[in-house]
């Protein structure tokens, strides 16, 4: 669930893109150099891509009584790295907010800052942190994929926080009601997309060795 | 491999069955996230208007659903076609795969 069309204020939405106009750009940028150096990893690329589209599309019901859906951009950062995800993601959102009326153009820099950029890169730290603690790989997967798709809505809260402050008790406050309707409501729904990225890591594992092989920090993780 | 995907499979659909389960009533039962964060902006500031609508809007339920169930369908179109070949891959290599299925 992002950000609605118009209820980001001008110069927010004008910051957000700014902010996340470059990471995007510099994403392209590492999409096409890892094609080019592992082309054979082009399938691989476009099913973590795929793999996002299924996820956002699924809006499902949660313990706050409201419905939000998973971001599905774990799979594709912890296989990847984020820089691909910033891509693919801002693809999703677009996709969404020109067919669906879901997010926004306006809004379409804050939408792509807390899902294709922030989520992704917790994605990615925490795997990596996982990997360095001699964490399994099961486990590190679904910590990442799990707090990618948390983080992402901490962030829309905070972001609407900074925007609309409340008028008494002002960021803080604000923050927390925010949270409430998106973090709370995804805290269920992150459990699940960790579980649902762990079920198709370990089939990728089994079944997609020779493209895993290609990228060098998950070369370990298969036998 | 196969038994543990299904449990944690079975785990993710209870997870997504068990807030139906929990007695939740009214109007906007189980409406999404956004609508709400929408709600709460206008009681923090009641004074602001978007300044900016969607381009285009489904014009019903009914068409934005078949464009969310088109999303989904299409990834999932996808994600499927691609394991399936590798694994049709590895199997006919005869080089790898588990055999656990």
């Amino acid at each position: 669930m992002h950000i609605m069309e118009g209820y980001l204020p001008v110069a927010h939405a004008v910051g957000w893109t700014a902010v996340s106009a470059p990471i995007v750009a510099w994403g392209g940028m590492r999409l096409v150099r890892t094609v080019r150096a592992h082309p054979e990893t082009k399938m691989l690329l476009a099913a973590s891509g795929a793999f996002c589209f299924v996820l956002s599309a699924l809006k499902i019901p949660s313990v706050t009584g409201s419905c939000s859906h998973p971001t599905g951009t774990g799979l594709g950062a912890v296989l990847f790295g984020p820089s691909v995800m910033t891509v693919l993601g801002s693809l999703v959102l677009l996709f969404q907010a020109l067919l669906l009326a879901h997010g926004g153009l306006t809004t379409l820099g804050a939408n792509v800052f807390s899902m294709a950029i922030v989520g992704p890169f917790v994605a990615w730290g925490v795997f990596r942190l996982g990997q360095a603690i001699g964490a399994s790989a099961v486990v590190a997967v679904f910590m990442a994929a799990a707090l990618a798709d948390l983080s992402t809505y901490i962030v829309t809260s905070a972001q609407l926080a900074v925007a609309f402050p409340d008028p008494v008790s002002g960021f803080a406050g604000s923050f927390v009601k925010f949270a409430t309707v998106f973090a709370l409501t995804q805290v269920p729904l992150a459990i699940i997309e960790g579980l649902v990225t762990v079920v198709v890591f370990t089939i990728l594992t089994n079944y997609s060795r020779d493209e895993l092989r290609q990228l060098p920090h998950l070369a370990g993780e298969v036998r | 491999m196969a038994r543990r995907n299904a449990v944690l499979l079975l785990i993710a659909a209870a997870l997504a069955i068990v807030p139906l389960l929990m007695g939740f009533q009214g109007e906007e039962v189980f409406g999404g996230a956004d609508g709400a964060a929408q709600t709460l902006i206008t009681e923090i500031q009641p004074a602001y208007e978007p300044w900016f609508g969607p381009l285009w809007e489904p014009p019903s339920g009914e068409v934005a659903s078949l464009l969310f169930t088109l999303q989904a369908a299409l990834g999932a179109g996808f994600l499927g076609y691609y394991l399936g070949l590798r694994r049709g891959q590895v199997r006919v290599r005869g080089s790898g795969g588990d055999g656990s299925h």
